[in-house]
């Protein structure tokens, strides 16, 4: 069995300027930061992101690095707005292909199914036609004869995803409730590198958790990342929850200087800088 | 007890979207509609389905009762038994409802969230929709972008069904020959003219408007003392 163990830098070292890139989690929930600050820190850019977003594609956003953002929203969840994002969105900053968050679902589950597309009643009299005039239709053969959009394969070079626990071969582990989508950004992308807080061994994950919190198989799998407080400051459950005070000063700190007080350094640095201004903030409060 | 405030009879009128609704998975967004399910729960639609807003589903007490991950609770979408009630940044008077831009798609004037999953549920199971601040801002002749889908826009969708807008004003519905916005009743306090000053279309008023019905005592001591005792309706509808 092959140890796909390599630090966050390495594996953005095999990513390339121009790639699809899907992005795991959900808007500010187990988004896989370590990698996205690596990605950051690396001079990769023209990326078309395919995410349910969060942080990660206001991040990307703001610094430039998205060509085209595939999505059906981007939220901080506890912030509705994504003021990254907006403000992107706002300057026309790159393109979107904006469709619903089923479509999404069933774009990501052809792809992992090496479908062109899967039917999905969603779309029809909304704007997602208008504003995705390559979207096709296609009817129904059967006796219903009901007309569907085809929702093309959401196809991807690589995908990024974080996770609880993985062994060194790649198998990832949740032990939060909701595996979001991230076994099928995994499924639906040619490489795929699985950030996790902890690797372990083989026969520990089904000590943590019951067989079914195995999410990510091996074969979907080319790079696995130790990363603790990796999705920080999103949240991590049952690890951690969401950083709120720490996401509410991304938000409100204009990016250039929240990019020079917090992604100047490596991820040590960045985690370094987090605990400084928890316990900044701790003190403050006489806690 | 005190009567009840203007954020209770939207309350009470969001609940009622659920009434006779059967076993059906009441998917409610914001403050208000979310204490108006688990009210509904509690007394008239004891059958309804909760969920805790993340991956569980819920009895009202939050006792666990089912797994319902994001992956499930759009499979359940196309199910059709679930009865959502959105917000809206804009609608129409056909119900088209707008939650991702303002201003033009191509270059916002205003980024808002995204359509989210608005076009897959208006097409699959009903949706209501909840406006905290009933203004022209939001009640406009035309939505910049139609995200969930109105009824001029919706024939031939099988499953298309608005049941009921709900506002700090009053309720709506669709029961007029076009399918176009009607007044089904005031709240009290709340005159005729000003919903239609707050009003950017225009709306069909009936010559006899009810007014919503009260909340009963068992109701008010439930959503005061057991639902939201922390009065956060009071700080999305001011008395």
């Amino acid at each position: 069995m092959k140890d796909k163990t390599m630090p966050a830098d390495e594996a953005v070292a095999r990513l390339s300027s121009g790639m699809t890139l899907g992005i795991g989690g959900w808007g500010s929930r187990r988004k896989p930061m370590a990698l996205v600050r690596a990605l950051l820190r690396s001079g990769i850019t023209d990326l078309t992101v395919v995410s349910y977003g969060g942080p990660d594609v206001g991040m990307l956003a703001a610094a430039g690095r998205i060509r085209k953002l595939v999505t059906a929203f981007v939220t901080l969840d506890s912030i509705p707005l994504e003021p990254h994002y907006r403000a992107a969105r706002e300057r026309g900053a790159f393109e979107l292909t904006e469709i619903d968050e089923a479509m999404f679902l069933w774009g990501l589950r052809a792809a992992a199914n090496r479908l062109p597309f899967l039917p999905v009643r969603a779309g029809f009299g909304s704007d997602v036609m208008r504003v995705n005039p390559g979207l096709r239709t296609v009817t129904s053969p059967y006796e219903d004869g009901e007309t569907f959009v085809a929702v093309p394969a959401l196809r991807m070079d690589a995908a990024l995803v974080h996770v609880n626990r993985a062994d060194r071969a790649g198998n990832g582990q949740y032990l939060g409730p909701d595996p979001y989508f991230d076994d099928l950004f995994c499924a639906a992308a040619d490489t795929a590198y699985v950030s996790c807080e902890r690797i372990v061994e083989t026969a520990e994950l089904t000590k943590q958790g019951p067989p079914q919190t195995l999410l990510i198989r091996r074969h979907t799998v080319t790079g696995v990342v130790e990363a603790p407080n990796g999705a920080h400051f999103t949240s991590c459950a049952p690890d951690y929850g969401r950083d709120e005070a720490f996401q509410k000063r991304y938000a409100t700190t204009p990016w250039p200087a929240f990019e020079a007080g917090f992604l100047a350094g490596d991820e040590q640095t960045y985690q370094a800088a987090v605990r400084e201004q928890t316990c900044r903030a701790a003190v403050r409060e006489g806690t | 007890m005190t009567g009840p405030t203007r954020a209770e009879y939207c309350v009470i009128a969001c609940a009622e979207a659920w009434r006779d609704d059967g076993e059906v998975l009441a998917s409610p967004m914001g403050p208000i509609p979310s204490i108006g399910a688990r009210l509904a729960r509690l007394t008239f639609a004891p059958d309804l389905l909760l969920t805790d807003g993340e991956a569980l589903l819920v009895r009202p007490d939050g006792t666990p009762e089912g797994w319902l991950p994001y992956r499930e609770h759009l499979a359940w979408v196309t199910g059709g038994r679930r009865h959502v009630m959105m917000g809206a940044s804009q609608i129409d008077r056909f119900g088209n409802q707008n939650i991702s831009c303002i201003g033009d798609w191509e270059r916002p004037g205003r980024q808002l969230l995204g359509v989210r999953g608005a076009p897959v549920n208006t097409l699959n199971n009903p949706t209501s929709y909840w406006i905290p601040r009933h203004s022209r801002r939001v009640f406009v002749e035309r939505v910049d972008m139609v995200c969930g889908v109105g009824y001029d826009r919706a024939a031939g969708a099988r499953y298309h069904r608005i049941p009921r807008v709900v506002s700090d004003l009053g309720v709506f519905d669709f029961a007029t020959p076009d399918r176009s916005m009607r007044l089904a009743s005031l709240h009290p306090g709340v005159t005729v003219e000003q919903v239609r000053q707050a009003t950017g279309f225009e709306l069909t008023v009936p010559e006899e408007v009810p007014a919503t019905r009260e909340p009963t005592g068992e109701e008010l001591r439930l959503i005061r003392e057991v639902v939201d005792p922390a009065g956060t309706r009071a700080r999305e509808v001011a008395a």
